[in-house]
């Protein structure tokens, strides 16, 4: 699975001298608009920053080195870490109580490019759990919801809109050239097709779900590690929903979360983490996260079991 | 005799079996993932896997909101 076009960083480096921003082709490019006097004073050529962690950061502009300090400073992140977060296109599919929580948490960490999938409006009871949603939102496409909440918390960031549901039918397409989707629909079926999509194409996959005060989630690199159906072979029916049973938002807070920190560790290389495989679940009457290990399964169609 | 289940302790009979214990708790073998001392349990073997006193469980339960 690649990580966009060749080395983003060092094939744009070269450009005329204005400010910074993000291209559609996933280079770091020197763009008309933006603070470009503070850049400029501070960071002359871009490769000599007053912001220093200890490493010259030729690959960041010196807002960037600011911005995302505490980042950089994390233990294997560094610079590099960030400029690979930057060039990096994640799609969250569902824009509810896990997708919201990480979608935010990728945009504010840096990514690049975040597709937003979601074919429901904003309701009034989603408000409770669903936190890119305003109540001025009311209505709204969840998607065009979500992409402003996080264009207010990013302008840098690039968003593409999939106000449509992914099916057997279009999810290829959809899916095509990302370097990760986060599942987070509210049905067992939507979840299966995406982990079959993921595995058919190659792209990792975090996978969640919820339901009162529990939930699971789970990270998936195919070829490598267990997919969903190794872990439960077929879908499952028959089980209540959140329009059942309730959920409190705090839970798909904590679930959405780790499904953006096993993408952000997976895309930065940070581990154990993002390496997947592992299968989290939270029981929050107990206030009990557990962590098991799944191997692939002889016989799941994923081919990831060495048989 | 005493397992664990989740961290927490419970009783169970002598013979019980691992899908006797999903009946017992209302869970469904088609939604769970089972981790039975630190090793993850095929699911074939839910039927014909007896419990033994001492055994710690860790039940996964998969679930579909979103």
């Amino acid at each position: 699975m690649g990580r966009g076009p060749g080395n983003p960083v060092s094939a744009c480096a070269e450009g005329p001298p204005r400010a910074w921003g993000f291209t559609p082709t996933g280079c770091w490019r020197r763009r008309a608009a933006g603070p470009e006097k503070s850049l400029r004073a501070t960071s002359p050529g871009n490769r000599v920053s007053r912001y220093s962690h200890g490493v010259d950061s030729p690959r960041l502009p010196d807002e960037d080195l600011r911005r995302y300090d505490r980042n950089i400073r994390i233990a294997g992140f560094g610079a590099e870490g960030q400029a690979r977060l930057r060039a990096s296109r994640v799609l969250v599919v569902g824009l509810g109580g896990l997708g919201c929580p990480a979608a935010l948490y990728l945009a504010a960490a840096g990514v690049g490019t975040l597709g937003l999938a979601d074919p429901d409006r904003v309701e009034l009871s989603n408000l409770q759990r669903q936190v890119l949603h305003r109540e001025a939102s009311l209505g709204l496409p969840k998607t065009r919801s979500a992409a402003e909440a996080l264009r207010a918390l990013c302008s840098a960031l690039r968003i593409e809109e999939h106000p449509i549901e992914v099916t057997a039918a279009n999810a290829a397409a959809i899916l095509s050239g990302y370097d990760a989707v986060v599942e987070a629909t509210d049905r067992f079926e939507a979840k299966f097709l995406l982990n079959d999509a993921c595995v058919a194409l190659g792209t990792p996959l975090a996978t969640a779900g919820i339901l009162a005060l529990s939930g699971h989630a789970l990270f998936v690199v195919p070829g490598r590690t267990a997919c969903l159906r190794c872990a439960v072979p077929e879908v499952v029916r028959g089980e209540p929903t959140t329009a059942q049973r309730g959920v409190l938002g705090a839970v798909p807070g904590i679930l959405g979360s780790l499904l953006a920190l096993e993408v952000l560790c997976h895309l930065v290389g940070l581990g154990p983490a993002g390496a997947g495989g592992r299968l989290h679940s939270l029981d929050g009457e107990r206030l009990r996260l557990t962590t098991t290990k799944i191997a692939p399964r002889r016989g799941c169609p994923c081919g990831a079991a060495k048989e | 005799m005493r397992i664990l289940v989740n961290g927490d302790g419970r009783e169970c009979d002598p013979g019980t079996t691992v899908a006797d214990l999903l009946d017992a708790l209302g869970l469904r073998s088609g939604a769970v993932v089972i981790e039975r001392n630190g090793t993850i349990l095929a699911r074939e073997a839910f039927a014909v896997t007896p419990l033994a006193e001492g055994d710690a469980l860790e039940i996964v339960r998969l679930v579909g909101g979103g």
